[in-house]
């Protein structure tokens, strides 16, 4: 491997020194063309627009958001599977943004995937020791009986009779497929495994069997994880720092504890507060602030604050003008950064004070 | 009386395999004004329960038996034709999916003009004036000038309300929602929980709720049936069900649960899967997966008895009392103490 296409990383970034991923102002934008013959391009869907964070080895990563607000593109951005527009990524310190796919496989047995639709994430017509095998076989690692053993002690590992080697994938109930889709991922020894809503389509029972066979293999193989899923409570229970995504954009993004504790954007408000809590005292009480309408079209986002058409706490000349940048609010430690111009002063709030109109800034 | 008393109804579906008993002598009643939550897992019997009620279930193939007393009169006996008067009139049902509940080659507005002229005599203007009127009482925004739009131009959450509009129509006594906000984002799951309440509220409609989401039936239920393997494990009140549950499967529910508002290091999980309806395991349908499982569960069937003092409390578990009340503190104490 030459130093040629190795791009050096900004000082800053290398200072930590135990980053694993660093992703920085990850751009995706579908075109969106009209015509037949001669097409242009006329608009462009911003699927992702701007997303940095970093992740360190051994850390779990969530990401939450509403349906539509870019979390699986900018998975798959990370994971190469899609082309960004623009931005860097950056692994163990090599820049991967713009490797060919030939340069990119080293990298592929690092980085896997674990997704949301057990039904469809495997191939009806193929065994599940050719699923599992696969990417044994593809990155050469081992001979066929090699490669079968480890298939039969993958499927121990999650949680599967090694004796149903030979079987389908119908013959497999969900949670048992997402195990299969689990060993699979785990198959090439990663270092990265991104889970794109991975107990989404579970029952509960079943998500709680999964969630902490995730756990378990973390602790087990010092694996690292982003964990992209809608239900708070489960981003929640597995992560250590959870990102709020928003029609492209982080909103917020703080270690778990802040996040939950002490949220400061509205929106990371909102969703806490429609969290339905599994304790009937508790959810009486509780006021739900309900945000008004749908989350608004990505091919042309409001202006400045993504936010503002939705935001109990908008104010106008200020928020439809000025974009509030990612950054500490409120005496919020460093780590915990959050955009917006007038952050919760406090968690939880009443819808009142939470549509109480900002103090105006010097 | 009752709004809707279902007693020991019993839905079988016979198929090449043999017969899958997907409802297997379920009772419950709900009362004007209230609200019951039905939770179980996938597969339990949730949804064909109501469908049963509603005579949806194809006539082919299809054993019932029990009785559904809505007002007094037997669902399961009645006719076709008086069928369809009740449907929409008295009971509505909101489905799960809304993508594929509404037809998508006519315009939402039609849609709900056919609903409207299929239950009263009145002219087409009158009708969409009512379609309007109910886009607009469900919070769809412009909705003079959404209500000619198809299906596909509206996001899930107005979908989902475009059907409970439909399901409004007549003021309906009984609302059954068959995991109305399941495919819903949170935010949007809020906005529906809250406008089922309002609308419930000023009608004082009974709702019989169907989900899988502890959550959600803590917050909007008055009584709460668990459902396991196509029978009922316990019901009582919300309270009763949260504070002391009194059968395993639901203390497996709730500690599965991840929790807002408690850390806890490893979840409770529930062993194995949920069994096949074809061949249901002998005995306590729970047994295979019970971590408390005796001798007597794997022959006998426990029947749904009084649990301690209360008369509203049912559960079907063999059990002794004692054991019961200190494993369902235990529990509830973990969950709490991690908060």
């Amino acid at each position: 491997m030459t130093t040629d296409n190795q791009v050096a990383v900004e000082p800053e970034q290398t200072l930590q020194g135990d980053e694993l991923l660093v992703v920085d102002g990850l751009k995706k934008y579908f075109p969106i063309t009209s015509g037949i013959i001669f097409q242009k391009q006329v608009a462009a869907v911003q699927a992702v627009d701007g997303v940095s964070f970093s992740l360190r080895e051994g850390e779990t990563l969530g990401v939450v958001g509403e349906s539509g607000c870019g979390k699986s593109t900018m998975a798959r951005c990370v994971m190469k599977l899609l082309e960004p527009s623009g931005g860097r990524i950056v692994y163990r310190g090599r820049d991967i943004t713009h490797l060919s796919r030939a340069q990119m496989r080293p990298y592929r047995r690092e980085m896997m995937m674990i997704f949301q639709d057990p039904y469809a994430s495997l191939n009806p017509r193929k065994r599940v020791g050719f699923i599992v095998a696969e990417a044994l076989e593809v990155h050469k690692m081992g001979t066929p009986a090699e490669i079968k053993r480890r298939v039969q002690e993958l499927l121990e590992v999650v949680g599967l009779n090694p004796e149903h080697y030979n079987r389908f994938p119908h013959e497999f109930s969900g949670g048992q497929r997402q195990r299969i889709g689990i060993a699979r991922a785990l198959a090439v020894n990663p270092k990265l495994i991104v889970c794109d809503e991975p107990v989404s389509a579970l029952d509960v029972s079943v998500q709680a069997q999964i969630l902490n066979l995730l756990k378990d293999l973390q602790r087990d193989f010092n694996l690292t994880y982003v964990f992209i899923a809608h239900d708070l409570n489960v981003v929640r229970h597995i992560s250590d720092r959870v990102l709020v995504m928003y029609l492209g954009q982080i909103v917020e993004s703080a270690t778990r504890a802040e996040l939950y504790g002490n949220p400061k954007h509205p929106y990371t408000g909102a969703l806490l507060s429609a969290v339905p809590i599994p304790d009937p005292d508790v959810g009486r009480e509780r006021k739900r602030i309900v945000l008004e309408g749908d989350v608004p079209s990505p091919i042309n986002p409001p202006a400045a604050c993504r936010f503002h058409t939705r935001c109990p706490r908008f104010v106008e000349g200020v928020c439809d003008v000025d974009p509030p940048e990612l950054v500490p609010r409120d005496g919020a430690p460093p780590s915990h950064t959050a955009r917006c111009h007038y952050p919760l002063e406090r968690w939880p709030l009443t819808e009142v004070e939470m549509r109480r109109s900002a103090p105006v800034t010097a | 009386m009752a709004l809707l008393e279902v007693k020991d109804l019993k839905t079988y579906f016979s198929t090449g395999d043999g017969m899958v008993r997907a409802v297997d002598g379920v009772s419950f009643s709900v009362d004007k004004g209230q609200t019951l939550g039905i939770v179980g897992e996938s597969g339990s019997g949730k949804s064909v329960t109501c469908l049963t009620i509603m005579g949806l279930n194809a006539k082919r193939y299809t054993i019932t038996s029990g009785q559904a007393l809505f007002n007094g009169e037997d669902l399961l006996a009645a006719s076709q034709s008086r069928l369809r008067e009740i449907r929409g009139n008295d009971i509505a049902m909101i489905f799960q999916d809304p993508m594929t509940s509404l037809n998508p080659v006519h315009s939402v507005g039609k849609q709900l003009v056919e609903a409207v002229q299929l239950h009263s005599e009145v002219s087409k203007t009158q009708a969409r004036a009512r379609a309007l009127e109910l886009l607009k009482e469900v919070g769809i925004p412009r909705a003079d000038r959404r209500i000619d739009d198809y299906p596909h131009q509206f996001s899930g959450g107005m979908r989902q309300r475009v059907m409970i509009a439909m399901a409004l129509i007549n003021n309906p006594e009984l609302l059954i929602a068959d995991e109305p906000t399941t495919a819903l984002d949170v935010t949007t799951q809020a906005q529906i929980l809250t406008l089922i309440e309002n609308l419930q509220r000023e009608y004082n409609s009974a709702v019989i709720m169907i989900t899988h989401d502890l959550g959600v039936v803590a917050e909007i239920a008055d009584d709460v049936v668990v459902m396991y393997a196509a029978q009922v494990a316990e019901k009582g009140s919300v309270d009763e069900i949260f504070h002391r549950p009194r059968h395993p499967y639901t203390w497996g529910l709730m500690g599965s649960l991840p929790r807002l508002n408690a850390d806890v290091d490893r979840l409770v999980q529930i062993q194995g899967q949920p069994p096949s309806l074809l061949r249901p395991p002998s005995g306590c349908r729970f047994h295979p997966r019970c971590p408390y499982v005796m001798d007597v569960c794997r022959t006998v069937n426990p029947d749904l008895a009084p649990a301690g003092d209360d008369v509203d409390h049912l559960q079907a578990c063999h059990l002794d009392e004692a054991t019961k009340e200190r494993e369902a503190a235990r529990l509830l104490g973990a969950v709490a103490g991690a908060s």
